[in-house]
């Protein structure tokens, strides 16, 4: 099969790779239809996040057609459609049961656990496409994925809704709403949401939607803060303005009720902190991640605030602004998305139209394309907000 | 082991393997054992299924080559002595008989390699209660005499130089095992999965 295989820094190729095959029980093989690349793809592309290995498929926002399914899988049969979560969960453990899934305690396979248990304390679950420290899973950002506990986590959709409506139910659009969700939105509530890519952009229509008062977005790239507003945020460009005194001002002196990091690691800005911690990412001694809109939010936060972190950190960060965090009683809500847990519910308000995910597609690209698609999407931010790629078997046209 | 041991060696409430003074565990160990030195290794890991399960599982002997890596197989040869056949470096192998030495059903197994294996080891596998409603604490103690020379290197190579860390990922394909009836894997396809 073709497949986008990561070789190095600013480096994917499509690449000719063995098929998939079942190997446990509980196993399905989907055809792809459509993939997309994530924001967190380009940590990927950027090299940022440690543990990837030459050759690793990419891509863990997908979804497709069953072709085939191991014989302990009595749920999914040949023919269904279904989107895939980018979280693996076993769906037995404490976690799962819990509806932690991301915190899955099985997914990840025993070998490739050690590194994760030594940097994070514990392993999290295994994840299609990312880092050896989530599994080395293979990616869906190819014609065929192998998918462990597939009678589990796969939501099967019904043939009315075409790709596009339901593809970011693999990742961003349950992240945007736990990210939202994690704010524990009161009536009366100003949220700031740092970052307009699509994370931010769910994260704002789910805040909306979950009832906060007003939403603040923040971001540089003009054509992403039109789309906030489009949505109903008021918006900051921290170009043009300074975030902590403008967030100040704009909600009577108090600071936002809750503040959402949909950035992560890799912050823009020449913030003294940032550029810090960019000599030290750059220098790969010291290695911490670039926490620059955390501290930040941090900072904004209203006192007995919350902070949600959806955004993705892999590793260490210095000049933690503990004082703020503590003497001001900030609450902290973050982790990878539990996506199953979101599923059911945020389909049914796909299908009645409640909530909308195409607006952010701008691009669509056959698979073969994909190299090229990273690079559009890593240099013109702005415009770029979303690279949905097509198979060969997907149904529509690519534009 | 013996459990007498093992609680005399025992600091604050944490297991035995747990100790800061690694060197005056093992010596202990040893002493009791009569052996030159001991390396003491433990981890424990919580199941989501009720002891006696977990118990009978693990009891037959026959089971245990599905989920310990390095593990080609263990023959019962009666109801006490098991003979195991270790995987070793360049395709060898390395061969020992261990005989049970205390069982309680459903709490305990412990096992002591014969006074002629090649490597000397002692270990256990406590079933305990978790808190309610959160399954089962499986606690593996592992005491062996460290071999020197050639066979040592080859035995640290086969526990992937931490015999700590080899027990950790057989503890986790035995849950993976018990909990969702397979052991996890990011292979693609059968061929990958088999190297």
């Amino acid at each position: 099969m073709r497949a986008l295989t990561w070789h190095g820094k600013h480096d994917v190729r499509m690449e000719t790779v063995p098929d998939p095959e079942i190997i446990n029980p509980r196993d399905a093989i989907i055809k792809v239809t459509s993939t997309a690349i994530c924001g967190s793809d380009l940590h990927l592309y950027d090299s940022i996040i440690p543990s990837l290995m030459p050759g690793d498929i990419l891509g863990h926002e997908f979804m497709g057609e069953v072709v085939d399914v191991g014989k302990g899988n009595d749920r999914l049969k040949v023919g269904d459609r279904v989107v895939v979560p980018f979280t693996i969960s076993c769906g037995k453990c404490y976690f799962c049961q819990k509806e932690q899934y991301s915190a899955c305690d099985n997914s990840n396979p025993a070998e490739k656990a050690d590194m994760s248990e030594i940097m994070y304390g514990h392993p999290m679950s295994g994840l299609f496409g990312y880092s050896h420290l989530t599994g080395g899973y293979s990616g869906g950002q190819a014609e065929y994925v192998r998918v462990p506990y597939s009678d589990f986590g796969p939501i099967v959709v019904p043939d009315g809704l075409e790709d596009d409506k339901v593809l970011f139910l693999s990742d961003i659009l349950p992240t945007g709403w736990m990210a939202a969700e994690n704010a524990e939105i009161e009536p009366g509530d100003i949220v700031a949401v740092w970052g307009c890519g699509p994370v931010g952009l769910f994260a704002i229509q789910s805040c909306l939607v979950l009832g906060a008062h007003r939403v603040i977005a923040i971001d540089h790239h003009p054509h992403r803060l039109e789309l906030a507003k489009t949505m109903g945020a008021e918006i900051i460009n921290y170009h043009d303005v300074k975030v902590r005194e403008a967030l100040d001002e704009m909600t009577g002196g108090v600071g936002p009720d809750a503040v959402i990091d949909a950035v992560g690691l890799e912050s823009h800005g020449f913030a003294i902190d940032n550029v810090i911690d960019a000599v030290k990412v750059a220098s790969k001694v010291l290695g911490t991640d670039r926490a620059h809109v955390l501290r930040e939010a941090i900072l904004a936060c209203r006192k007995g605030g919350r902070v949600s972190v959806p955004g993705v950190y892999g590793g260490f960060a210095d000049k933690f602004p503990v004082g703020a965090l503590m003497e001001k009683g900030l609450s902290v809500r973050t982790g990878q998305t539990h996506v199953q847990r979101y599923s059911e519910q945020l389909l049914e308000m796909i299908g009645e139209g409640k909530i909308d995910t195409t607006f952010l597609i701008s691009h669509r690209l056959p698979l073969e394309e994909a190299p090229n698609g990273y690079k559009m999407f890593k240099e013109r931010q702005n415009e770029v907000t979303k690279v949905v790629l097509k198979t060969p078997a997907a149904r529509g046209a690519v534009q | 082991m013996s459990s007498e041991n093992l609680e005399k060696l025992q600091q604050s409430d944490a297991p035995a393997s747990t100790a800061v003074h690694q060197r005056d565990v093992g010596k202990e160990e040893a002493a009791a054992q009569e052996w030159k030195t001991a390396a003491l290794v433990g981890r424990t890991v919580t199941v989501n299924k009720p002891r006696q399960e977990l118990y009978a599982f693990w009891r037959d002997f026959n089971n245990l080559a599905r989920f310990l890596e390095n593990i080609e197989s263990v023959q019962v040869k009666d109801p006490r002595v098991s003979h195991w056949t270790v995987k070793a470096p360049a395709g060898q192998t390395v061969q020992w008989d261990a005989a049970i030495t205390e069982e309680q059903p459903d709490r305990l197994i412990a096992w002591e390699s014969a006074p002629d294996a090649q490597i000397k080891h002692a270990g256990r596998v406590e079933f305990l209660d978790a808190p309610p409603g959160r399954g089962t604490w499986v606690r593996v103690t592992l005491a062996y005499e460290p071999p020197a020379g050639e066979l040592g290197k080859a035995i640290a190579k086969l526990f992937q130089k931490e015999p700590k860390m080899q027990a950790r990922r057989d503890l986790r394909r035995f849950k993976q095992l018990m909990e969702t009836g397979e052991i996890s894997t990011s292979a693609r396809c059968r061929q990958q999965a088999q190297t």
